[in-house]
């Protein structure tokens, strides 16, 4: 070892204690098996997230959160700004791509039963980042100012106002008034750089940190597996998912850049066939599909009194599945995970292949 | 265009709510009293019923008028007899029914009493129309305001369902004068308002429900209806296109036209079929209007050529930049501003196509020419945009062999790692 290297570490060490880290990583293994392949969403959420705060710290350059600016400037990012288009349009499309993975991390851990004990903390921080993404996806459609999301803000948020009791104070909070307004855009944009960031990263901080000490969960009746180390093998083998998905989101910006559509008019008619972006799809559709009664209730807020129920339930899963929790297997929550997830799909391929359905 | 006496009529009688629902809330005991014209009659055979029954919808009975107003007699008698008292007048005859209506309509004091805004010039107006003259003549025939209006449901002008609302105004009309029989006596020809509906003022009307665009009484009048002789064709159109006529009085076709007697805007574009503009309308094109007076190969019509090809080069021009830009919209690049600057080429082909109206070749090559400068620098905004897509599309290919070589040297290291000996487990 050269004599400045010998110098660095010596000042290093003592204040930072690197080698303890080092130590960690090099004992640390990841068990292999015939469904090890899952592990490495979780990995490639944490890729896709980072790649999402580099954009978007970008994008804060040139973006203006104002009525009259924020649409121009969207504009002027995706034609002036050098390299501006494929920012923005890696944003855009790594948000939904993001979404979408994360969607995937959740069941695969749901049907892993990765939440079984001593786990239960980190399917909870898990569950709760995955409502975080959700609202970060909500707040940053919004921001461009344009038609859609204008009008599948206003959708959106109608859907909170049905919530009982705390529904109309609820969407009052969230649009800084009774409609979509300037107000909103500034709250939406307040939310999307400053709080959720804020609140994401420290969930993520927990998530990761009881990730890496309690072990990767392995599946119930898995017993002595094969085990490769986290360091090198199993970063090297997630790292080559990593850069194929950036040659896809490469390949799928210059080719579809994100739109910046035309500015929203709060004073138009809502546009034929408008929607949320695809993640809320399924609840916008059995709102639509949903009767306007069922037992005397009003069917809406019943519906969004099922998702508040059904997302309570995924959150705390961990607490209610004992059999799991005893190394048993439990095949009542494999089929209620496999409802919720035929039932989410057939929803949203509903919203888009019958988009006249319902009311 | 300059808005219309009838839409003006139709806004007043708009204004007139908030008086109208003071009428009708103070005498509400007129409800409640007797009225025992619209019992007897309800009760009656179809002709006589109809009175009774279209009154119920009828903008007098909004305004708390009721039958004893028109027709005098007193509705609070039961027995007939008692009720048709001296005041009473029945129905007018046909050839009075504009002095009936006039009666109040054209009595300022009267009127003012229920829409002050209203004009009570309708009457006067009426016997300067040619309607209104047949009648004085005894001729029966001529139009009276009930042929209009309608009796007992008479709606305001601007109620959609009024037959005197914009686009119910060509049938209106055309109930006397598409039909053959009734013209006959007069000569007239009938296929006026077949002919306006093929025309581009009946296409804005009637399928993009443009009330701003001119019916028949927008040129002929409506209380003082009558055709516009040739001398005042010409200020007709100019109430909705100024430009193009004050183009016109500046051009040498005026003083020909004066000379010859012949009208000016219809020349070109006719009357009551008038097409869309076209480029075609110009010197050598399929619809050549010049050709009427200037044979082919004469000095004005060749400026004529001229004049078009200028316009067809501009259009030529327009329409590859909009491939250029569409082009390069495909390709997934940002042409938004390329595409404002279009704009203005746009609108300097519109002034250009009006200043067709002034004949003046150097006026129109000007326009042109500022229209040329947009196009050229949208020209090379879209080869500009199109050497970007280039650009991105080769930066994809790089940076994604770039990225694929990595990824099969992380591969490789995987396999080496794999199959080491060191590899524990």
């Amino acid at each position: 070892m050269s004599s400045w290297r010998k110098k660095i570490e010596g000042y290093i060490e003592p204040r930072f204690q690197v080698s303890a880290i080092r130590d960690f990583a090099r004992k640390k293994k990841v068990p292999e098996h015939r469904h090890s392949f899952w592990y490495f969403f979780g990995g490639i959420c944490l890729f896709l997230f980072l790649l999402q705060v580099v954009t978007g710290i970008l994008l804060l350059l040139y973006y203006t959160p104002s009525v009259d600016a924020a649409h121009e400037s969207v504009q002027f990012i995706m034609s002036q700004v050098k390299f501006g288009w494929l920012v923005r349009s890696v944003h855009s499309w790594t948000a939904n791509i993001l979404v979408g993975f994360l969607f995937i991390h959740m069941f695969s851990a749901f049907f892993l039963k990765a939440y079984r004990p001593p786990r239960e903390l980190t399917w909870i921080t898990g569950f709760l980042l995955l409502v975080l993404f959700l609202a970060f996806g909500f707040s940053g459609y919004l921001l461009p100012w344009n038609e859609l999301s204008f009008f599948a803000t206003r959708v959106g948020t109608d859907i909170a106002g049905v919530i009982p009791w705390v529904g109309k104070a609820l969407k009052t909070f969230i649009l800084g008034g009774p409609e979509v307004s300037g107000a909103t855009l500034t709250r939406f944009f307040w939310l999307h750089v400053a709080v959720l960031p804020a609140f994401a990263l420290l969930i993520m901080g927990v998530h990761i940190l009881l990730v890496q000490t309690l072990g990767m969960s392995k599946p119930i009746g898995t017993g002595e597996t094969k085990e490769i180390s986290f360091f090198p093998e199993f970063i090297l083998r997630d790292s080559l998912a990593w850069l194929l998905i950036l040659a896809a989101i490469g390949a799928i910006c210059v080719f579809l850049p994100w739109e910046a559509g035309p500015k929203a008019d709060p004073f138009a008619s809502t546009p034929l066939g408008i929607k949320p972006e695809w993640y809320f799809t399924f609840m916008f559709t059995t709102l639509k599909l949903v009767p306007a009664h069922i037992f005397s209730i009003e069917g809406e807020v019943l519906a969004v009194m099922g998702f508040l129920l059904g997302g309570l339930f995924l959150m705390f899963v961990p607490l209610l599945d004992r059999r799991a929790a005893r190394e048993k297997r439990s095949p009542v929550f494999t089929a209620i995970g496999l409802a919720v997830l035929v039932y989410i799909v057939l929803m949203t391929a509903l919203t888009y292949l019958a988009p006249n359905i319902g009311k | 265009m300059a808005l219309k006496p009838l839409l003006q009529e139709a806004n007043r009688l708009s204004r007139l709510a908030p008086a109208a629902l003071l009428i009708l809330a103070a005498p509400l005991f007129l409800s409640a009293q007797k009225n025992s014209c619209i019992e007897c009659h309800l009760a009656m055979d179809d002709a006589l019923k109809a009175p009774a029954e279209g009154f119920s919808g009828d903008v007098h009975k909004q305004f708390g008028l009721g039958c004893q107003d028109c027709h005098g007699g007193n509705p609070a008698q039961d027995d007939v007899e008692l009720a048709k008292d001296r005041s009473f007048k029945g129905s007018p005859q046909r050839a009075k029914i504009p002095e009936f209506c006039g009666s109040c309509h054209a009595n300022s004091e009267i009127m003012r009493r229920f829409n002050p805004n209203l004009r009570v010039d309708q009457l006067a107006l009426y016997w300067t129309s040619r309607h209104g003259q047949l009648l004085k003549k005894g001729d029966t025939n001529g139009a009276v305001c009930t042929d209009c209006h309608g009796v007992h449901g008479i709606q305001p002008a601007n109620f959609p369902k009024s037959p005197v609302f914009a686009w119910n105004i060509p049938q209106t009309c055309g109930r006397c004068h598409s039909n053959p029989d009734t013209m006959k006596a007069y000569g007239i020809p009938v296929q006026q308002v077949d002919d306006y509906k093929q025309s581009v003022h009946a296409r804005a009307l009637l399928e993009k429900k443009d009330l701003s665009a001119p019916v028949c009484n927008d040129c002929h009048g409506n209380h003082g209806a009558a055709p516009p002789e040739v001398t005042s064709i010409a200020f007709v159109c100019r109430q909705c296109h100024p430009s193009a006529g004050d183009l016109f009085s500046k051009s040498p076709h005026k003083e020909a036209f004066d000379s010859l007697g012949i009208s000016e805007c219809e020349v070109c574009h006719g009357n009551h079929r008038i097409s869309p503009p076209s480029d075609e309308l110009l010197a050598g094109g399929k619809q050549d209007v010049c050709i009427q007076c200037h044979e082919a190969g004469t000095g004005p019509h060749q400026t004529g050529l001229e004049i078009k090809k200028k316009i067809d080069d501009f259009v030529a021009s327009s329409e590859a930049a909009r491939s250029l830009l569409a082009a390069a919209e495909k390709r997934g690049v940002d042409v938004n501003e390329a595409q404002f600057k279009l704009q203005d080429a746009t609108t300097a082909l519109v002034l250009a196509r009006n200043l067709t109206h002034g004949l003046s070749a150097a006026e129109i090559a000007a326009g042109l020419d500022e229209g040329g400068k947009a196009l050229s620098e949208v020209k090379a905004r879209g080869e500009a945009a199109l050497q970007e897509a280039r650009f991105r599309r080769s930066g994809l290919v790089i940076a994604t062999v770039f990225i694929l070589l990595l990824a099969a040297a992380v591969f490789l290291k995987i396999r080496d790692l794999k199959t080491s000996p060191k590899r524990p487990g």
